[in-house]
């Protein structure tokens, strides 16, 4: 019998950065179909796996449903009422800020969680335990980019809107494999390629899906792409296809960007990266001959020591052509989660508060404490790599964790683990239990982005909200709930009036925080129930939003070339550890696998497997489904191989979503000196056969009868 | 390089469209709805049900509304009785060899121009058993009525996976991965777009499939790839 909905939510895909828009079907108190509108930007109904089909997730018997309390050892944990919870968790916090400072404070924003969830946070850390130590995972993902572009134009979000990509001329997609990151993304990008005409350049080791309909794929050894870009630009100066107009009014040190170029001839950059001179030569004619010509990257530039390098070689490529500040260019960094854009707009960054309004700038801060009628600090805070230093040294006594599980997002995880054991006192808010939840000595059980209301913003800076589908599973309650609360409690600690955390509906927050932000000025709650979505920044109520970004300037005025210099800090292969491990993600998991590894998803993808080229499986005489232990000079992981072409020979791919081989054991926490990234995209390991583990569950299935897992043999070359 | 504007009559209505307008929008505008089971608005209108023919200036061939294009001075009848006929037979043949039970708009479509499900019921039902290959959802294509919908956006109308093909020919014509490999063998992705195109429930999400059947939410959880199995009645 057809079963009818009870009633239809329309609300914003809570994983990638995408934020596709989805109709939830409901009955019963169950998600049991999600369409997605044809109409409606920016997914024009299509929706991937994970949204599709990997929601059940908010309703697994898994869930958190009351505050835990810890009593022992690491996971031992008694059901507590929320008021001692949150009773234990002020005075406790109260009683460190108290006697260290709110320096001695470290917490994790959300780049999972609302924009009002984030705000709210925020303002807490920043007005109520008096520090700017408050960070997220932006950190991990792309502070690569958000630098580089910083330093080059002074501003670090995807320049260009998604809409723009059906209409695309020439387009580079770099370390983004888009296809299983961005799955709705890469079907525009398929689209402008197949019906348009559209050529596509992919460079990138991995010979990843979107090289079936790529016009060139570079393949770069891993970690040289400055050498590849750098040779590009050398190309361009050199046959003098640049745009000396848009040089000339947009940019400055373009000749002193020209002398450092001299040595970075593509002959030079063949014998670095493996990559012909003449595919550098050709890809670099077809980027600045195009009419227009975008780039679109993801993790593969930004995570690495030299992050920072890699995105500023991309910003030189797009000054030099003028390929920015037009529709259908521009400098376009993939954003990993639902709403990361939206968690460092909203203030969840330890440099700067809303649309990232400096905290060291008087008078911003100055604005800010009177709307908040506080003193505020004014020292910029510490980042998430070095809260865990901190918590080393003992400079960080606590932290509180809302929604992230840095314990497998972090690289090195021994040594986070350490620090995170050494800290006096840990706070998770989360949905489920996770691998840093079972540090922690609280942990308060909060609602999923089915049962609240809010808004997220979207890789292209569109503002879109979230509409509560279902009533809070057990007794969790929404994080700016959660966060209100214990601002509260801590205020009447500090005997001080309890203010500024009364709010009754996240539409408050939204609009308290549009009054503290020029870039949202107009974009009004009504407004965002009535368009669907608005892109920022968006200044005035009549002021349409902006898709794409400096069509007539840059936030830093003129775009600035950055001369640049070859070389890693990077960890690279020797003899004791002769092969590359990079890492990153598949098609049907999401980070650290705290939703996925809780939904049907799981079943198409149930375990860890390391991607190995044929030739190295057979010199480590391995096969498909043969197991191998993965061993770097920080740590050791075992799992099943999958023999592919994807990866390149002498270069190892192991996603990080599995705990049972957590790629972040493995990892280096060496970081880019100016963007505090770590590289986790190259860590130099050994490879051995081994024997099955015992007791893991469901690995003596064969391989090919493990859900979608398949040996992709049409990737081997 | 514009055409010029079209101006035609619609069932006495008349109307200016610009060139290249089908018949199917410029009836929309006057409100006409015309109905059609394989047009969707996110797929390449390819003119396969039928079911959309409308008579233009009486002419030897029904025109199908989908695709046609809007002719200047034209007179279109949507309802006249040779299009009505012409459509109810279309659907009572469906109708006889498709379980069309949880296809509503074709049910209203039937009713519209009052084809009678049982004028041929000596014709030979299209039966397949429930294929159930995958985590995500369900194939019954014993409710396919062959739209090609699935086919298009796994293909060009959107995935660019082409994991869905049609097998066999005739009667027994149906969507099928290619060589008949279960889903997880093929390329597919599981998007889905598939099921959010099908408009007769042949393809459904697990999860929607067990609430039909009355199964209780750690049941339903339990879908996962399960042996084959027949749906029950």
């Amino acid at each position: 019998m057809m079963v009818a909905p009870e009633k239809v939510v329309r609300s914003t895909c809570p994983y990638c950065g995408v934020g596709c828009q989805m109709d939830l079907h409901l009955r019963d108190d169950l998600i049991y179909r999600v369409e997605a509108p044809f109409d409606t930007a920016p997914n024009y109904g299509n929706l991937c796996v994970k949204g599709r089909f990997g929601l059940d997730f908010a309703t697994h018997p898994r869930r958190l449903k009351r505050p835990l309390i810890r009593e022992g050892g690491p996971g031992e944990f008694r059901e507590a009422s929320w008021d001692e919870a949150l009773t234990l968790v002020s005075e406790r916090l109260a009683g460190i800020v108290a006697e260290s400072g709110g320096d001695s404070i470290a917490t994790y924003a959300c780049a999972k969680a609302t924009n009002e969830d984030n705000y709210v946070f925020q303002k807490w850390v920043r007005s109520v335990m008096g520090t700017n130590n408050v960070d997220h995972c932006a950190r991990l993902c792309h502070a690569g980019s958000v630098t580089g572009l910083q330093l080059a134009i002074g501003s670090s979000a995807m320049s260009n809107s998604i809409g723009e990509m059906e209409h695309l001329d020439t387009f580079i997609v770099t370390g983004s494999n888009t296809t299983e990151t961005h799955p709705v993304i890469s079907l525009f990008l398929k689209k402008a390629v197949r019906q348009n005409g559209a050529k596509l350049i992919v460079i990138d080791p991995r010979q990843i899906e979107l090289t079936d309909f790529a016009t060139l794929w570079l393949r770069q050894e891993p970690g040289t792409d400055v050498a590849v870009f750098q040779a590009m630009a050398h190309v361009i100066v050199s046959e003098q296809l640049y745009d000396s107009d848009f040089i000339a009014r947009r940019t400055e040190d373009f000749d002193e960007y020209v002398e450092s170029l001299e040595s970075f001839t593509p002959e030079w950059a063949e014998g670095v990266s493996g990559v012909p001179a003449g595919d550098i030569r050709s890809a670099a004619r077809m980027y600045a001959t195009a009419e227009r010509a975008a780039f679109y990257w993801g993790m593969g530039i930004s995570q690495s020591t030299h992050g920072t390098d890699n995105a500023l070689s991309l910003t030189n490529l797009a000054l030099m052509t003028g390929n920015v500040g037009k529709p259908g260019t521009g400098l376009n960094p993939l954003r990993g989660q639902n709403n990361v854009q939206g968690c460092s707009d909203s203030g969840g960054l330890p440099t700067v508060y809303t649309a990232y309004q400096r905290v060291d700038d008087p008078e911003i801060r100055g604005r800010f404490e009177r709307a908040w009628d506080v003193t505020l600090p004014p020292k910029p805070g510490l980042t998430v790599t070095e809260m865990v230093d901190g918590a080393l040294t003992g400079q960080i006594r606590a932290m509180v964790v809302m929604g992230e599980n840095p314990l497998m997002s972090e690289p090195n995880l021994s040594h986070a683990q350490h620090a995170m054991e050494a800290l006096d006192f840990v706070v998770c808010i989360d949905i489920f239990m996770n691998e840093t939840g079972e540090l922690a000595d609280v942990i308060l059980p909060s609602a999923s982005f089915a049962e609240k209301d809010g808004t997220f913003t979207n890789s292209d800076r569109r503002v879109q909200r979230v509409r509560q589908a279902l009533p809070p599973v057990g007794e969790s309650r929404a994080d700016w709930q959660i966060v209100c609360e214990l601002a509260q409690r801590m205020q009447r600690l500090q005997g001080r009036d309890s203010n500024g955390f009364h709010y009754l509906h996240p539409e408050e927050i939204w609009e308290e925080m549009r009054a503290l932000t020029p870039d949202f000025a107009g974009i009004t709650w009504e407004r965002l129930e009535r368009e669907g979505g608005v892109h920022w920044p968006c200044p005035a109520a009549d002021h349409p939003g902006t898709p794409y970004l400096f069509e007539n300037e840059f936030p830093r005025g003129k775009g600035k070339f950055w001369a640049l210099e070859y070389g890693t800090e990077s960890e690279l292969p020797d003899e004791d550890y002769p092969y590359n491990l990079t890492t990153g993600r598949v098609l049907f998991h999401w980070h650290g696998g705290t939703m996925t590894r809780n939904s049907r998803l799981e079943e198409a993808f149930p375990e860890p497997l390391v991607e190995m080229h044929p030739e190295d499986a057979r010199g480590l005489a391995l096969v498909s489904g043969g197991w191998a232990e993965l061993t770097s000079r920080r740590g050791s992981v075992v799992c099943r191989v999958l023999v592919t072409g994807r990866s390149p020979v002498g270069t190892v791919f192991l996603p990080f979503h599995f705990v049972e081989a957590a790629a972040n054991l493995l990892t280096l926490d060496k970081i880019d000196p100016r963007a505090k990234i770590p590289d986790f995209k190259m860590a130099a390991v050994r490879i051995e056969s081994c024997a099955a583990p015992e007791g893991r569950e469901g690995t003596e299935t064969p391989l090919e009868e493990r859900g979608a897992i398949r040996e992709p043999t049409k990737y081997v070359h | 390089m514009a055409e010029d504007p079209v101006t035609l009559t619609v069932d006495g209505v008349e109307l200016t469209v610009p060139a290249g307008t089908t018949i199917l929008e410029a009836a929309a505008q006057l409100g006409i709805e015309i109905p059609v089971i394989c047009w969707h608005e996110a797929t390449t209108a390819n003119g396969l049900c039928r079911v959309c023919v409308v008579d233009e200036d009486g002419g030897r061939l029904l025109q199908p509304a989908c695709i046609a294009e809007c002719r200047a001075g034209a007179s279109i009848e949507t309802r006249n009785e040779r299009a009505l006929r012409s459509r109810r037979t279309i659907l009572e043949m469906l109708a006889a060899s498709v379980d069309l039970s949880e296809a509503p708009e074709i049910e209203a479509a039937m009713a519209d121009c009052e084809a009678d499900a049982q004028r041929f019921p000596d014709a030979r039902a299209r039966e397949h058993e429930l294929i159930d290959d995958n985590p995500f959802y369900l194939r019954d294509y014993s409710q396919c009525v062959l739209c090609w919908r699935c086919v298009q956006v796994c293909a060009e109308d959107a995935q660019y996976t082409f994991a869905l093909t049609l097998d066999g020919r005739g009667h027994d014509t149906q969507v099928a991965t290619a060589f008949d490999i279960s889903m997880t063998e093929s390329p597919c992705v599981f998007c889905g777009q598939c099921v959010g195109v099908c408009p007769t429930g042949a393809l459904k999400p697990k999860v929607e499939w067990g609430l039909e059947q009355g199964l209780a939410p750690d049941e339903i959880r339990s879908l996962t790839r399960a042996p084959r199995r027949r749906r029950e009645e």
